[in-house]
C-alpha cells in the first residue's frame, strides 16, 4: 500500500501576509506568549521595587550635611559603619535575636504541625483555621497583648500578686530581648506552622509503613523518615520567620526597652530624629547584604537535606 | 493515616502539647476582648466590672472611623489589583514554558524577603525624589509590593492542579483565549481568586510599617492604633477595636472557608 | 470525496528544546479513514496529534488540513476536534452544558442546540443524561460525553488521544467496536492515538507505526502484521520469532536463506532486502508453524526438529515454546485448540515444526 498519495502543491492563494506571519510566529513561540502575560506584573514590580532599592543604594553613597544631601559619591558611610562598632554590634545582635526567634518558633511549631498532619483525621482544615484565627487581629495589638501580659502591672504580675505567689512584680519579663523573642515566637506561630504542615502532609504514608515493616520504632521512624522528608517545610518556615524579624521595628519598640533594641529601630531614627538619611541607607544596605549572605549560607548548608527530598 | 503508626492513645502526649500550644496562641489574644469589657482604665488583674463604655468611646471616635474607612479603601483596591497582577503572573508561569522563568518569579517574590522598614524607607526616598506627595495612594503602592507575591503564590498553587486540557478543550471547541478565560478558566478559578482577594485584603488591612512611612495626612487603622498606644487613657477603647476586628475577621475567614468548600465539589477533575 | 488527502503532514519536525519529539514526519490521511498512530510512549504520536489540533506548532514542516496550511491558523479556528486522554470534561457544567459548549458560535437558536444535544445523547447511548453533573459520571460515561461534545460540531477530522486507556478491559473492547461503528456511520475521518497494538489492529483502516519520533511504516493492519518492513514493527505488532541469517540466493521468485538453527529455508523473493550474501533477519509468526509429533512425510525445506518446552493453555488456543539446537531462546508457536486434550505433545518430547515459504518475512538487519 502506498505510503503517500501524491502530494499536490496545495496552497490556495498567495503567501500569508505579514500580519498572519507575525501571528504564526506568536503562536509558535511559547516564551513570547508567556512573557506577554507576565509583563504587566513584572513591569509594576520592577518599577516599584528596583527603583526604590536602587535609589537607596545610591543614597548610601552620599552624605548628609545638616539639612542638605551632598550628592558626591563617597564611601564615608560604610567607613563609619566599619569603624563605629555600635552599628555592627547592633546588627549582629539583631541577627542573634532573629535566630533565636526562628529557632524558638520553628521548634515550638513543629509538634503542632505534626499533630495536625498525622494525628488529626477529620477536620484538618478546622484545626488549621483554629490556628490562624488569632492572627486575624491586628499585629500591633498582638504585640501589645504581650505588653499587657508581661508588663510591670500586667496580667502575669497582677495575677500572681493577687494570688499571693509573689510580693513584688517581676521585672525581668518585659523590656528586654527575652520579651522580643517570646512576642515574635507568638506572632509568627501561624506562619511557621503552615509550611511545615504542608511538607508533612505531602509525605507518602507508605514510606513510614515501609520503615515500620523494616523494623524501626516510632522514634527512629520519625528521625529517619519523617524529619528528613519534612525539611523543605522546616527550611521554608525558618526563612519565613528569620528574614522579616531581623529588620523588625515594632516589636523591639514596644516590648524591647533599651536592651532589646534592634537594627530596625536605628534605621528608623536615622530617617527620623537623627536625620541622617545616607547613613540610614547605608545601614539598610549593609543589613540586606548580611541577611542575603546568611540566607545563602543557610540554603547552601541545607542543600543536601533539600536535594535528598526533592 | 497508618494504623500501625499511631500510639494506642491517639492523642497522647502530642495531643496535650497541641492543646497547650493552642492555649499559648489564644490566651494573649483573648486578653484583648477580656479587658475591653473591663470597667477600669488599667489593664491589670483583678477585673473590676463589666462595661460597654469602651465600645461607646470607640464608636464615637472620629479619628478611628476615618482610619477604618481609609484602611478599607486601600485594602479593597490593593486586593483587587494584586489579585489581577498575581493571577496574570501565575498564569504565565504555570501555563507557558519560558526561559528565565525562575529568576522572573524570584524577582516578583523579592519584596517578601526585604525587611519592611527598609522597603518603607526606600519607597519614602523614592517618593521624595519624584516629588510625589505621601497619601493613601503611596500606601497602596507599597502594599501592592507585598500583596502581589502572596497573590501569585496562591494562584500558582491553585493553577498547578488545574487540568491544562480544559483550556485546550475549550480552544478546540472554538473559543479564543478571551472567551476561554471567561467560560472556563475564570469560573473554575473563583475559589482561588477569593482566597487571593482575602489574603491580600487582610495583609493590607493589617500592615503597619509600610503605611507608617508612606502615609500623608490620611492614616490607616494600624497607624491610628499605633498613635493611640501612647495614651493609657485611650487603651481600653483600642482594645475594644481589637476585639471587633477579631470577631469580624473570624466571620470572614469562616465564610471564605465555606465558600471554598463549595468550590471543591465543582472541581472534581481540576484539583484543588 | 476528492483524491486529495484530508490531512497532509509534510516533513514535520518538532523540537522541545534539545528533545526531538518528531523527526521529519510525513503522513497523508484520506477522507473517511480510521487512521491510527501507534507506538510506545515517547514515540511522538501524541505530539503529532497535538500539532494537528493546533496546541503545538511544528518547528519545521507544514500541516495541511483539507488543503489549507495550518501554520497561521490557531487551534480554535481549525476544522478539527479532539477527544482528550483525560476527557477534559468541564467540571462546572452539566452534561448538556458540556456537549453544547462548542455550539455557542454556531448561530443556532437555543431550541435547535438542545435538539442536537438530545440527538447526540441518543447516539452515545446516554439518553436523559442532560442534567447530570460532571462529577457524577463514570469513566466510560465521561468518555462518551467527550466524544459527543466533539462530534456535535461535525468536524472534518476527529482526533482521539488514547481515549480508551482508562477503561477496564471489557468496556474497552465494547467501546472499540462502538467507536468503529460510529466512525463508519458518521463518515468522519478519525485520527486515533494508541500504544495498544491490538486496539489499533481492531479498529483501523491504516496504521502509522512510530518510534522515537520517526514513522516506521504506514500500512493496513494486515499489511503491518503479515508484511512488516523492519524489526521494530515486526516486534511491536503481535509476537514474532526472529532468526539471524544470510541471504544465499534469489531465483525463480524464491529466496534461499541460511537461517542458522532453522537450517536452509525458502521464502518469497519479493521485497527481500539486500542481495546474495548479505546478512538478513528471518521473522516467522507463531501461528504460522505447524506442529507434529513425527517428521513430516517427504521431508523438504522449512522443517525443523526440536524439543517441546513449557506450554500455556489459553482456552481457545495454546502457546508452545519449542527448543531447537543452536538457539538459546525457544521458538514461540501458537495453535488453536481444535481438538480437546488428546494428542498433546508433552514436554521434552521431540516435535517437528513446519511452515510455508510465504509465511517467512525477510527483514533488513538492524
Amino acid at each position: 500500500m502506498a505510503e503517500r498519495i501524491a502530494l499536490t502543491p496545495v496552497v490556495a492563494g498567495a503567501r500569508p501576509g505579514a500580519v498572519a506571519r507575525l501571528r504564526g510566529l506568536f503562536l509558535r513561540s511559547e516564551p513570547l506568549r508567556g512573557y506577554t502575560l507576565l509583563s504587566p506584573t513584572l513591569g509594576v514590580m520592577i518599577v516599584a521595587l528596583a527603583a526604590p532599592v536602587g535609589i537607596l543604594i545610591a543614597f548610601s553613597f552620599w552624605t548628609q550635611n545638616y539639612l542638605e544631601i551632598v550628592k558626591t559619591v563617597t564611601l564615608a558611610n560604610y567607613v563609619a559603619l566599619l569603624h563605629k562598632p555600635i552599628y555592627a554590634a547592633l546588627l549582629w545582635k539583631s541577627i542573634k535575636i532573629a535566630a533565636g526567634v526562628m529557632f524558638a518558633t520553628v521548634v515550638l511549631a513543629y509538634p503542632m504541625a505534626y499533630f495536625i498532619a498525622f494525628r488529626v483525621t477529620r477536620n484538618k482544615l478546622l484545626w488549621l483555621i483554629l490556628i490562624t484565627v488569632p492572627f486575624w487581629t491586628s499585629y500591633l495589638l498582638r504585640v501589645f497583648a504581650w505588653k499587657i501580659v508581661l508588663g510591670y502591672n500586667g496580667v502575669i504580675n497582677s495575677g500572681l500578686m493577687s494570688l499571693g505567689v509573689i510580693d513584688q512584680p517581676l521585672e525581668f519579663l518585659l523590656y528586654n530581648p527575652f520579651a522580643v523573642v517570646i512576642t515574635l515566637a507568638h506572632a509568627w506561630a501561624a506562619f511557621a506552622i503552615l509550611p511545615i504542615y504542608v511538607s508533612l502532609e505531602k509525605i507518602d504514608r507508605s514510606l513510614i509503613e515501609a520503615a515500620t515493616d523494616l523494623g524501626d520504632g516510632p522514634t527512629m521512624r520519625f528521625l529517619r523518615v519523617t524529619l528528613p522528608l519534612s525539611m523543605p517545610g522546616v527550611i521554608a518556615s525558618s526563612l519565613l520567620v528569620f528574614i522579616p524579624t531581623v529588620g523588625d521595628y515594632v516589636t523591639p519598640k514596644l516590648v524591647g526597652g533599651t536592651t532589646g533594641i534592634m537594627i530596625g529601630n536605628i534605621v528608623q531614627s536615622m530617617f527620623g530624629k537623627a536625620n541622617n538619611w545616607p547613613l540610614g541607607a547605608a545601614i539598610s544596605v549593609a543589613s540586606m547584604l548580611a541577611i542575603t549572605a546568611l540566607v545563602c549560607a543557610f540554603l547552601w548548608l541545607t542543600k543536601s537535606a533539600r536535594k535528598r527530598v526533592a | 493515616m497508618s494504623g500501625a503508626v499511631t500510639s494506642k492513645n491517639k492523642f497522647g502526649g502530642i495531643g496535650v502539647y497541641a492543646v497547650v500550644y493552642l492555649a499559648f496562641i489564644y490566651i494573649p489574644v483573648l486578653f484583648l476582648p477580656l479587658f475591653s469589657f473591663n470597667d477600669s482604665i488599667y489593664i491589670a488583674f483583678p477585673l473590676k466590672g463589666f462595661t460597654f463604655e469602651w465600645y461607646r468611646k470607640m464608636a464615637a471616635s472620629d479619628g478611628l472611623i476615618e482610619a477604618l474607612i481609609n484602611s478599607l479603601k486601600v485594602g479593597s483596591v490593593v486586593a483587587v489589583l494584586s489579585t489581577i497582577l498575581g493571577t496574570l503572573a501565575a498564569k504565565a508561569v504555570t501555563r507557558y514554558r519560558m526561559p528565565g522563568r525562575g529568576p522572573a518569579v524570584g524577582f516578583i517574590m523579592l519584596p517578601l524577603v526585604i525587611p519592611g522598614i527598609i522597603m518603607g524607607i526606600a519607597l519614602l526616598v523614592l517618593a521624595n525624589l519624584l516629588g510625589v506627595g505621601l497619601s493613601l495612594f503611596t500606601i497602596g503602592v507599597a502594599h501592592m509590593l507585598i500583596c502581589v507575591p502572596f497573590s501569585m503564590l496562591v494562584m500558582i498553587s491553585r493553577l498547578e492542579g488545574f487540568d491544562k486540557n480544559l483550556e485546550e478543550a475549550s480552544a478546540d471547541l472554538g473559543e479564543n483565549a478571551w472567551t476561554t478565560f471567561w467560560r472556563v478558566t475564570f469560573p473554575l478559578s473563583i475559589p482561588g481568586l477569593i482566597a487571593s482577594l482575602l489574603l491580600s485584603f487582610t495583609t493590607s488591612f493589617d500592615e503597619f510599617i509600610l503605611a507608617f512611612f508612606l502615609a500623608g495626612t490620611e492614616v490607616t487603622l494600624p497607624i491610628y492604633i499605633w498613635s493611640q498606644l501612647r495614651f493609657p487613657a485611650k487603651l481600653p477603647a483600642v482594645l475594644a477595636l481589637g476585639a471587633c476586628i477579631f470577631v469580624i475577621s473570624f466571620f470572614l475567614v469562616t465564610f471564605a472557608e465555606w465558600f471554598r468548600r463549595r468550590g471543591v465539589q465543582v472541581k472534581s477533575t481540576s484539583g484543588v | 470525496m476528492t483524491d486529495r488527502p484530508i490531512i497532509q503532514i509534510a516533513n514535520v519536525t518538532k523540537d522541545f528544546g534539545p528533545v526531538r519529539a518528531t523527526n521529519d514526519v510525513s503522513v497523508d490521511i484520506a477522507h473517511g479513514e480510521f487512521f491510527s498512530l501507534l507506538g510506545p510512549s515517547g514515540c511522538g504520536k501524541t505530539t503529532l496529534l497535538r500539532m494537528l489540533a493546533g496546541f503545538e506548532a511544528p518547528t519545521r514542516g507544514e500541516i495541511y488540513i483539507d488543503g489549507q496550511p495550518m501554520s497561521t491558523v490557531p487551534a480554535h479556528q481549525r476544522p478539527v476536534n479532539m477527544v482528550f486522554q483525560s476527557y477534559a470534561i468541564f467540571p462546572h457544567l452539566d452534561v448538556r452544558g458540556n456537549i453544547a459548549f462548542g455550539m455557542r458560535k454556531s448561530g443556532l437558536s437555543k431550541t435547535e442546540i438542545n435538539r442536537l444535544v438530545e440527538e447526540m445523547l441518543e447516539m452515545i447511548k446516554l439518553p436523559g443524561y442532560g442534567k447530570r453533573a460532571a462529577h457524577q459520571l463514570s469513566g466510560g460515561e465521561r468518555q462518551r460525553v467527550a466524544l459527543a461534545r466533539a462530534l456535535i460540531k461535525r468536524p472534518k477530522v476527529l482526533l482521539l488521544d488514547e481515549p480508551l486507556g482508562a477503561l477496564d478491559k471489557k468496556l474497552r473492547a465494547q467501546m472499540q467496536i462502538e467507536l468503529r461503528e460510529l466512525q463508519q456511520s458518521v463518515g468522519i475521518t478519525f485520527v486515533f492515538v494508541t500504544h495498544d497494538q491490538e486496539e489499533a489492529l481492531t479498529m483501523s483502516d491504516r496504521i502509522a507505526v512510530m518510534s522515537k519520533g520517526h514513522v516506521l511504516q504506514i500500512d493496513s493492519p494486515t499489511g503491518l502484521y503479515e508484511s512488516p518492513r523492519n524489526r521494530f514493527v515486526a516486534d511491536f505488532i503481535g509476537t514474532m520469532n526472529f532468526f539471524e541469517g544470510s541471504l544465499e540466493s534469489l531465483a525463480n521468485g524464491h529466496a534461499t536463506v541460511d537461517a542458522g538453527p532453522l537450517g536452509r529455508i525458502k521464502a518469497a523473493a519479493e521485497g527481500a532486502p539486500g542481495g546474495p550474501g548479505s546478512p538478513i533477519v528471518v521473522a516467522i509468526r507463531p501461528e504460522k508453524f505447524q506442529l507434529s509429533s513425527s517428521a513430516p512425510a517427504g521431508g523438504g525445506e522449512n522443517v525443523v526438529e526440536g524439543r517441546m518446552g513449557p506450554s500455556a493453555y489459553l482456552g481457545d488456543r495454546s502457546h508452545f515454546y519449542v527448543h531447537v539446537a543452536g538457539r538459546d531462546e525457544p521458538i514461540a508457536v501458537a495453535a488453536q485448540n481444535l481438538e480437546p486434550s488428546g494428542g498433546r505433545i508433552g514436554p521434552k518430547e521431540p516435535v517437528w515444526l513446519r511452515w510455508a515459504a510465504r509465511a517467512v518475512v525477510l527483514l533488513p538487519p538492524e
